[in-house]
């Protein structure tokens, strides 16, 4: 393998990762607050599918990326009244939110599969980018993929460094106790869906307006569920969701590079490749209890009625 | 001047009132009590007051003006600070995280100066805390601390504080009550919440009993007997006779020998050269402040955890310290933790399978099958021998209240006539009446000549049951000794760690 073909699997592995940076981080902030929301595909989605119809329209990027975040978070204030405010069944709510969306965004789509439009172009930094080897993956991005690294710091410093992240964890944790010193238990669970629903539909955006920018139904395909894991086996831990999910990107390259190269094995194992790998790093390195036992929410999932 | 003035405050829940028509004053630099058993209406008398249950009718005045308090932050801006029973602290957070978060944010802006006053706080209280621990790697009797901590960090003007005293040592009691004292002379009004008729004797100023949700008596401690709110509390009818003759064991049932253990788990407590044995007849005691290797203890008696050596625990001569729970049981080991749900029963099974998973070897099953009727029967008649308040034995465990729950465990373990009962707090959170009654019947269990032995932090309790009495600090143990030749000062020593180092050799030579 010459170098150049390294630096393009580099490239290309932070590109793959960075939906899943997104969908995770979105649904590790509202996991963390105890709110379990499965409906990440159909936020995705529709995501996708807005930032497309809208960007074809005005034939502005940047609507479309406004349009794409504004979908997810209708899409989480819909989960939000039905699961925080009238106290629904979290899991039955999430499933039922992607199915929604699923079916949705191939309606409204319909008339716009097939359509191309000029994606999103990186912003190359000069000079940065000619480095061999890392140059190009890391300086000459697309925006949005620059933008996953802000909100990666912005989520780590907010659950390392700010009061607002321990109220997060708190009402995660036990919101009977978060309310009875004084935390807005209803509020902070909406905000933290919000965001959830913001970064969804942020990660739908990405792929319809930069990774592939054309819109076919179910172009999400999967990672709102790949997500949902990454979350859970990187034991709610900021850093561990981003290695997980430039893993699964790196997994997922390596699995087109082989066949490219001629492997003289099934394609269709391959394709498990970036499944196993993520999921057997992340379980090993889970693997201390007393720890995991930190940072898991104890509410997860667990609807919460304010006392009257 | 009064602080605060309650009139007529009455919530009414499904099913249930529990606060009809309360009125309540206190006045400012008053130690009021606020006296009732479990379910009098206590706790929700104290959740109006701070903000968290909104009262159906009636007013409250807080310093000359009435009041609507909206919530815990509106009720903590007035100057009311409130230490619950069941502690409202973030397992997950530590100590110093868990107090930022109740503070205003101007507080918790500056981390080391915070920690500086949690630690200036705690010292001057005598409450040591380290402000970077995980509070679910602390005992029950440091969490108290913090909560109290917490409190102490803003400028209240009333502190509720729920039952505080039942889990510290006797000296640390004293350190509470100074610091209350200390802080009522300060101007501070307390509220403080307890059934422990002694302790209100001593601190208190004012007293108001609370009985099925109404003011059954309002007493002035200082002059009123002990007796007298006794009957306000719990009414006429229940016997309150606590005082039991002392037994002297026969052969030794239960002996620990040079018991260690190590323990791997970063929080738990490792034990060492532990030697103690329990005669059948007697009941002995230990006595502790939890987190002092208790847990480990117990679970190295009933057989959750095993020792290297199997003579380490003796059951009768047998060494058992290798065998399971039920080879144990089997000996005749019958065994009360102290968490009711989920390790005295299952929380979702009905009290009829719950009785069935510790009994299923007295004839509860016949050839491998489980004989439902034989169950019932079982279960019927501890329902019926002990009291247990439940709609039908097929109830869910977990809808039984605590004291009701604990009289069915313990029924249970004492219907299969063990030759060893295992005890821990057994009459933790449970009210007078339940504690009565278990007292009664460890006693009787005593007395057809079972060997007991109990763990427990309520210092009363074991003083008033226990026929040899000890205690365990940091993972050893003190000398066993004839609980009236021990004094509440010699216990207080061995519970703060101060042993002589001969215990062992004192222990053995009584054998």
């Amino acid at each position: 393998m010459d170098i150049d073909l390294i630096a393009n699997i580099l490239f290309a592995t932070l590109r793959t990762g960075t939906p899943l940076i997104l969908i995770a981080l979105g649904e590790l902030v509202a996991e963390k607050a105890g709110v379990l929301n499965l409906g990440q595909e159909g936020m995705v989605l529709m995501g996708a599918v807005s930032g497309f119809i809208v960007a074809t329209v005005t034939g502005s990027l940047t609507l479309g990326v406004f349009a794409a975040i504004a979908a997810g978070l209708l899409m989480s204030l819909l989960f939000g009244v039905l699961a925080i405010s009238l106290v629904s069944n979290q899991v039955a709510t999430g499933l039922a939110l992607t199915i929604f969306g699923t079916g949705l965004s191939a309606f409204v789509g319909a008339s716009y599969v097939g359509q191309g439009i000029e994606g999103i172009t990186p912003w190359i930094v000069p000079v940065l980018s000619d480095i061999p080897l890392v140059g190009k993956a890391l300086f000459a991005q697309d925006p949005l993929v620059y933008l996953s690294w802000v909100l990666f710091i912005g989520v780590y410093l907010f659950f390392k460094k700010s009061r607002g992240g321990l109220v997060v964890r708190a009402v995660g944790e036990n919101p009977e106790a978060a309310n009875a010193v004084g935390m807005k238990v209803t509020r902070v669970r909406y905000a933290a869906v919000l965001f959830g629903g913001a970064m969804s539909g942020l990660a739908g955006g990405y792929l319809s307006l930069a990774y592939t920018p054309l819109w076919t139904e179910g172009m999400s395909a999967g990672r709102g569920w790949i997500a949902l894991a990454l979350v859970v086996f990187a034991s709610w831990k900021v850093s561990r969701v981003m290695l997980g999910a430039y893993l699964f990107g790196a997994a997922s390259i390596m699995h087109l590079v082989l066949q490219g190269l001629g492997f003289e094995v099934s394609p269709n194992l391959l394709a498990m490749l970036p499944y196993v790998a993520t999921i057997l790093v992340l379980m090993i390195l889970a693997n201390d209890a007393a720890k995991a036992k930190l940072n898991t929410p104890l509410s997860l999932g667990q609807p919460y009625r304010p006392q009257v | 001047m009064y602080q605060i003035q309650l009139d007529s405050i009455t919530k009414a829940y499904p099913g249930c009132v529990a606060n009809n028509a309360v009125s309540l004053s206190v006045r400012e630099g008053e130690i009021h009590a606020l006296l009732g058993e479990n379910g009098a209406g206590k706790s929700t008398l104290m959740k109006i007051i701070y903000g968290v249950v909104a009262p159906d009718a009636g007013t409250m005045i807080w310093r000359g003006q009435p009041v609507t308090v909206k919530g815990p932050n509106h009720a903590r801006a007035l100057g009311i600070g409130m230490v619950f029973q069941h502690f409202s602290l973030f397992e997950t957070l530590t100590v110093l995280e868990n107090i930022a978060l109740s503070l205003p944010k101007s507080f918790s802006k500056d981390k080391d100066a915070l920690k500086q006053k949690i630690l200036d706080v705690s010292a001057k209280y005598g409450m040591l805390l380290d402000p970077d621990r995980y509070v679910h790697s602390l005992s029950i009797g440091e969490q108290q601390r913090v909560e109290i901590v917490r409190c102490l960090l803003q400028d209240v003007k009333l502190l509720i504080l729920d039952e505080p005293t039942s889990v510290l040592t006797p000296q640390e009691v004293k350190v509470l009550f100074n610091t209350l004292q200390t802080l009522a002379s300060e101007g501070c009004s307390i509220l403080f919440i307890s059934h422990k008729l002694d302790e209100v004797k001593s601190i208190c100023t004012a007293a108001t009993v609370l009985r099925g949700g109404v003011v059954t008596g309002a007493f002035d401690p200082r002059v009123t007997t002990v007796d007298e709110m006794a009957v306000a509390m719990v009414g006429a009818d229940t016997p309150l006779d606590q005082h039991y003759p002392r037994a002297t064991g026969q052969e030794v049932f239960l002996s620990l020998a040079n018991l260690s253990c190590t323990t791997y788990d970063p929080f738990g407590v490792s034990l060492s050269n532990l030697n103690c044995q329990v005669k059948a007849g007697e009941i002995v005691g230990i006595a502790g402040v939890a987190g002092n290797g208790q847990e480990e203890l117990l679970s190295l008696i009933s057989g959750e955890t095993l020792a290297d050596d199997a003579s380490m625990v003796c059951f009768d001569g047998h060494p058992v310290a290798k065998s399971g729970p039920g080879e144990r049981r089997s000996l005749g080991l019958g065994f009360v933790p102290e968490e009711r749900l989920g390790r005295g029963a299952v929380p979702d099974m009905s009290l009829a399978d719950n009785a069935l998973l510790t009994a299923s070897a007295k004839g509860l099953v016949t050839n491998g099958l489980v004989d439902n009727k034989a169950v019932k029967v079982f279960a019927k008649k501890v329902v019926d021998s002990f009291n247990v308040k439940t709609a039908s034995i097929l109830s869910q465990a977990k809808s039984l209240s605590g004291g009701n729950l604990q009289k069915f465990i313990i029924g249970r373990e004492i219907l299969q006539a063990p030759k060893l009962l295992v005890c821990s707090h057994p009459t933790w959170g449970v009210d007078i009446g339940a504690a009565i009654q278990i007292r009664h019947s460890l006693i009787a269990l005593r007395d057809q000549g079972c060997a007991v032995l109990i763990v427990s932090e309520d210092i009363d309790e074991l003083y008033a049951l226990c026929d040899r009495i000890g205690a365990i600090c940091d993972g050893k143990l003190s000398p066993i000794r004839n609980t009236d030749e021990v004094s509440l000062t010699q216990l207080g020593k061995w519970m703060a760690g101060e042993m002589t180092p001969s215990n062992e050799v004192v222990e053995t030579a009584h054998a």
